[in-house]
């Protein structure tokens, strides 16, 4: 992939590629709503290769999902080396992230073995400080205490797993939308997560830029396959006051981006495996199988920098080839 | 330290929810009796298959996940003891109990949902 903003003419973040690739998106079903937006995608690699820089910015962190430690099947044998790969890539960015971010389904099965693996793998990353929301993966038996007693360490958690932080003058905040799930239903974030949610945001002024980042999409993308949260449109209504805000999903495996007002949805591709676009004919919501030369075209990691000042934030999307 | 009250509510608890389950699934497989028919789920491309399955009280249910995702089998109102995740290949059989209608799903994947009917 090599449609990053080359022509910004408009200093908007969209240039004609970027719209088109926008629209593209809107041939599937998808609604879109262009305002002030970014879409932007290159990597990491060409970004080193042409001696440049990412844009200049007050903060950048980097984020990383769906890394499912102990997946081995057709559509990636070595989740661990392609993981490894997302490292590395880390490890030589001219300038290195603030933090990272983990959108979850770290692991495959929520083995402790699995989890032990991952903590492994990521102590070789040059960035230490890492956030982490839980995917369905990650509290398959124990409704995610295993999750919780390890990864949840730094932060000020509550409930089943939320919470918020400070940097730079943006706020993050982390939902858990993968628990206590309802027959037929979507995702969830619950009536107690969303009252946490009212009251954290209230003292903040609209101003603030805002990030919030989950597992399962905070809009529905495509609720046929469970790939949608069923009470979202409650903890956006929180949100709406706020200039800025960017939400940063994983679970689907591959990059969609919508934009509506204020608020930019960005979903980041795996390191483990692709998955179908969305309502693909005769396709279901898991690993996709694609040719062995083709996988590291398809998995991720996703760069998100924000300078002050500016209306929105800029999310970049690198893939592993 | 437990106190023994502690201990009194935790095995009334205990033996409410397994007499409660009891009556109305099994899932010990050495409770079939002879003759009682084994109904084979298959769970594939995200879907219980058949998604509906009418059985005798007393027969074998198993579950069988043939997807390369893992899969759980949940009783809505947890009327039958639900599996641990499965991974592919992975069975999970119940013993069907008293006659009725039950509803179940994937506590993964919500959107898959199945109906087992107990007759008698």
């Amino acid at each position: 992939m090599s449609d990053y903003i080359s022509h910004d003419h408009e200093h908007d973040g969209i240039d004609r590629r970027g719209f088109l690739t926008c629209m593209a998106w809107a041939g599937t079903g998808l609604l879109w709503t262009i305002k002030g937006g970014i879409l932007a995608s290159t990597t990491l690699a060409q970004i080193a290769k042409a001696g440049g820089q990412l844009p200049a910015s007050d903060l950048s962190f980097l984020q990383i999902s769906d890394s499912h430690i102990g997946f081995s099947k057709e559509a990636n044998k070595d989740v661990t080396e392609t993981f490894k790969i997302a490292l590395d890539r880390i490890n030589a960015m001219p300038t290195p992230p603030s933090f990272l971010i983990h959108t979850g389904d770290i692991t495959q099965l929520s083995k402790p073995e699995e989890f032990d693996t991952f903590d492994q793998l990521v102590k070789s990353c040059r960035t230490k400080d890492v956030f982490y929301v839980p995917g369905e993966h990650d509290v398959l038996n124990d409704g995610g205490k295993l999750y919780r007693d390890r990864y949840l360490k730094s932060v000020d958690a509550n409930g089943s797993g939320w919470y918020s932080f400070n940097k730079n003058g943006v706020h993050f905040i982390g939902l858990v939308n993968v628990l206590d799930l309802q027959a037929g239903g979507l995702g969830q974030l619950g009536d107690d997560q969303l009252e946490w949610l009212e009251g954290d945001v209230k003292g903040l002024g609209s101003d603030t830029p805002i990030v919030v980042f989950a597992h399962i999409p905070l809009w529905a993308v495509y609720p046929q396959w469970g790939w949608g949260t069923s009470d979202s449109e409650r903890a956006l209504g929180y949100l709406k006051r706020f200039g800025s805000v960017t939400v940063l999903n994983g679970h689907i495996h591959q990059v969609l981006q919508k934009v509506e007002g204020n608020v930019t949805f960005h979903t980041a591709m795996s390191t483990a495996f692709p998955q179908p676009a969305p309502g693909t004919a005769g396709a279901s919501p898991g690993p996709l199988k694609v040719p062995a030369e083709k996988l590291r075209s398809m998995l991720g990691l996703t760069s998100v920098q924000y300078k002050q000042g500016s209306s929105s934030l800029a999310v970049v999307d690198s893939n592993l080839s | 330290m437990t106190t023994l009250l502690h201990k009194i509510k935790m095995a009334v608890l205990i033996c409410g929810i397994s007499s409660f389950a009891l009556a109305v699934f099994a899932d010990d497989a050495a409770n079939i009796s002879a003759g009682s028919k084994v109904n084979k789920i298959e769970i594939k491309a995200f879907m219980f298959n058949p998604q509906k399955i009418t059985v005798k009280s007393g027969d074998k249910i198993t579950w069988i996940n043939k997807d390369e995702e893992p899969h759980t089998v949940v009783s809505v109102g947890k009327k039958f003891q639900k599996s641990s995740a499965l991974d592919t290949d992975q069975e999970y059989s119940i013993t069907a109990g008293a006659p009725g209608t039950y509803e179940y799903f994937c506590s993964v994947h919500p959107k898959m949902t199945g109906t087992i009917v107990v007759e008698k």
